[in-house]
């Protein structure tokens, strides 16, 4: 029971990593259909440049909003630099592009930065807390809250606010919503950064358990995307619930079964759910027209 | 005499293949030459897969693994020889294909990347875990062909790289002939008409669900076909030949040069497979460069760099 208790921790603290960089692939994808692979460089440069800022004699929570900021214009600079430009492009071609991002961000930070693992302490200590027998970081705790605030925050952001709906509707139907005057290129801007700025507050959370180096980013762009795949792509809810079974599948897998394949868990119990669910467990059905 | 531009694609290619040897000025450009070739073959593969049917893959150097470690593994299991290795890695990618594609093939766009990703990282991880028969991470020897030395015997005397140059052309000709027979073929048409509208494709009578897992299918035994020529070639293999990056790669070649057509794609296999080697020299900057070249291309090439170009010329011809 301790150990399918401990399984069920590390579970949930992974499941809310993959939670949080679907929450940023759906933010993007609902804003300009395009799915990003550089989320997950968003959440490396997150954890990097907080370990560089602090390490630079900053507080760490100066240094984590100073990342946090700048990797959402990091998020922009895509945007504006890649994403507009290639508007309308087919979709390997935007695989393509984002890869090509995410492969030329990496470049960039082992140059600025360097190839090493890096940490930065825990928020509040790394004495594990007991529950139910089985054990857990504090910093777990905070990762979990980390994924559970941001999702409460986009729902909320998304129902009850102007700009929040001015993004629905842009997904909804770009066309429409430019004609009920919504500035739709603003709404990209904002999705970008917006998406961003979750990635790096992932990789700020959860440094302290799995260190970063400039590398970190591609192998959680894959578990994001096949967690935001497995929630339905487009669907914050398909977002959180994808990430957090993914983390568990893992989880168990890896407890149970063997650490080794644990990575390939999570692709069968993927690609049963897609056989099964062409669009996901939340996915809307799409029509095409001809 | 009138030519089709398939001959006028396959006259190109030969030349090419032939000539540029005489300014080779050591056996390394010889290597870097079957290289770009093995990485043709597999491209060609993409090209029916993406540039016909209009399918995406993101696991198919799943298939060259295949390939690549059935040359390791059957000479030293079953006793087979290694050009027969190269077959049944290519009749298990086919079988594979057929057992994977039935069910994801339903899936479109973005879903059918992540199903075909899937794939090739559980092929990967396979052959890096199951330590015991595939050596694990640290790859494994791959016996010789035996070719050159029976050559030799002929009185054909090539060096290593030469051979590998002339087997691996040799191959990319038969490969790029196959695909451009299959353009105009009614199979080609129907694989081109479901790339436009799939609805559309059906409607007119077209198997669609035949024939999209027949794209795929010929595409991985391509792909396997690569991969087998790049162990046989190297003489020892790594899993890395089935990760997610040689997917990519596969892919991106493919795109970058013009995935409508087979020498738009060999012709993006050549710079992406040269450019590395150009970029040794600034070993620091090699990913930011790569980046940066897939970006742009993409940004302001869309039908790829070979047709790109080819408009520029003809646009100032008038």
């Amino acid at each position: 029971m301790a150990e399918l208790m401990q399984f069920i921790l590390s579970g949930l603290t992974v499941g809310a990593v993959y939670a949080l960089v679907a929450l940023g692939f759906t933010i993007i994808y609902n804003a300009s259909d395009v799915v990003n692979f550089a989320q997950g460089e968003f959440v490396m440069l997150g954890g990097m440049i907080t370990v560089f800022a602090h390490s630079a004699g900053m507080p760490l929570p100066l240094a984590a909003v100073i990342a946090i900021a700048v990797t959402a214009s990091v998020g922009v600079a895509l945007n504006k630099l890649a994403i507009e430009p290639a508007r309308g492009a087919p979709v390997v071609s935007l695989i393509i592009i984002t890869i090509g991002a995410s492969i030329f961000i990496r470049g960039v930070t082992q140059l600025v930065f360097d190839k090493q693992l890096h940490r930065f302490p825990a928020f509040s200590g790394d004495a594990p807390i007991h529950i139910l027998g089985a054990t857990i970081l504090p910093q777990s705790l905070w990762v979990m809250l980390g994924a559970v605030a941001v999702f409460v925050a986009l729902w909320l952001f998304f129902t009850h606010t102007l700009t929040g709906k001015a993004i629905l509707a842009t997904s909804n139907n770009r066309l429409a919503a430019q004609l009920v005057g919504i500035n739709t290129n603003w709404v990209m801007t904002l999705s970008f950064a917006l998406s961003a700025a979750i990635g790096a507050l992932a990789g700020v959370l959860v440094t302290p358990i799995t260190l970063v180096s400039y590398d970190v980013g591609i192998a959680l762009a894959l578990k994001g995307f096949a967690a935001a795949m497995l929630g339905g792509m487009g669907n914050p809810k398909g977002a959180l619930v994808g990430g957090i079974l993914l983390g568990l599948f893992e989880a168990l897998t890896a407890g149970y079964l063997s650490s080794q394949y644990k990575d390939a868990a999570a692709f069968i119990v993927i690609l049963a759910v897609l056989f099964a669910m062409p669009q996901g467990l939340f996915g809307k059905k799409s029509t095409d027209r001809v | 005499m009138k030519i089709s531009n398939k001959h006028k694609a396959l006259l190109f290619l030969a030349l090419l293949i032939t000539i540029t040897p005489f300014f080779f000025p050591s056996s390394y450009y010889f290597r870097v030459g079957s290289l770009i070739f093995v990485n043709g073959i597999a491209v060609t593969g993409i090209v029916i897969l993406t540039g016909y049917a209009g399918q995406i893959s993101l696991g198919h150097a799943g298939f060259a693994g295949i390939g690549a470690y059935a040359c390791a593994l059957a000479p030293v299991y079953l006793g087979l020889h290694p050009a027969f290795a190269v077959i049944l890695g290519a009749g298990v990618s086919a079988i594979l294909a057929y057992l994977v594609g039935r069910p994801i093939l339903r899936l479109k766009g973005y879903y059918l990347g992540v199903a075909s990703l899937g794939f090739g990282i559980l092929v990967s991880m396979v052959l890096a875990n199951e330590r015991e028969i595939t050596g694990g991470p640290d790859g494994i020897q791959v016996p010789d062909l035996g070719l050159r030395g029976l050559l030799k015997d002929w009185g054909l005397n090539l060096n290593n790289s030469e051979f590998w140059y002339v087997l691996s052309g040799t191959s990319l000709l038969i490969a790029a002939w196959l695909a451009l027979n299959l353009y105009n073929s009614p199979t080609g048409r129907a694989l081109r008409a479901l790339h436009g509208s799939e609805i559309a494709a059906r409607t007119v009578g077209v198997d669609v669900a035949r024939l999209k897992l027949q794209a795929f299918i010929i595409s991985a035994v391509y792909a396997s076909l690569s991969g087998s020529l790049l162990a046989l070639q190297n003489k020892f293999i790594t899993p890395d030949v089935a990760g997610f990056m040689h997917s990519i790669e596969m892919v991106t070649m493919a795109v970058l040069g013009g995935v409508g057509s087979v020498v738009g794609a060999i012709f993006g296999a050549t710079i992406l497979t040269t450019l590395p080697q150009l970029l040794t020299v600034f070993a620091e900057y090699e990913m930011l460069l790569m980046g940066l070249v897939m970006m742009l291309v993409m940004i302001f090439m869309r039908d790829g760099l070979l047709p790109s170009i080819l408009r520029l010329i003809r646009g100032r011809d008038k």
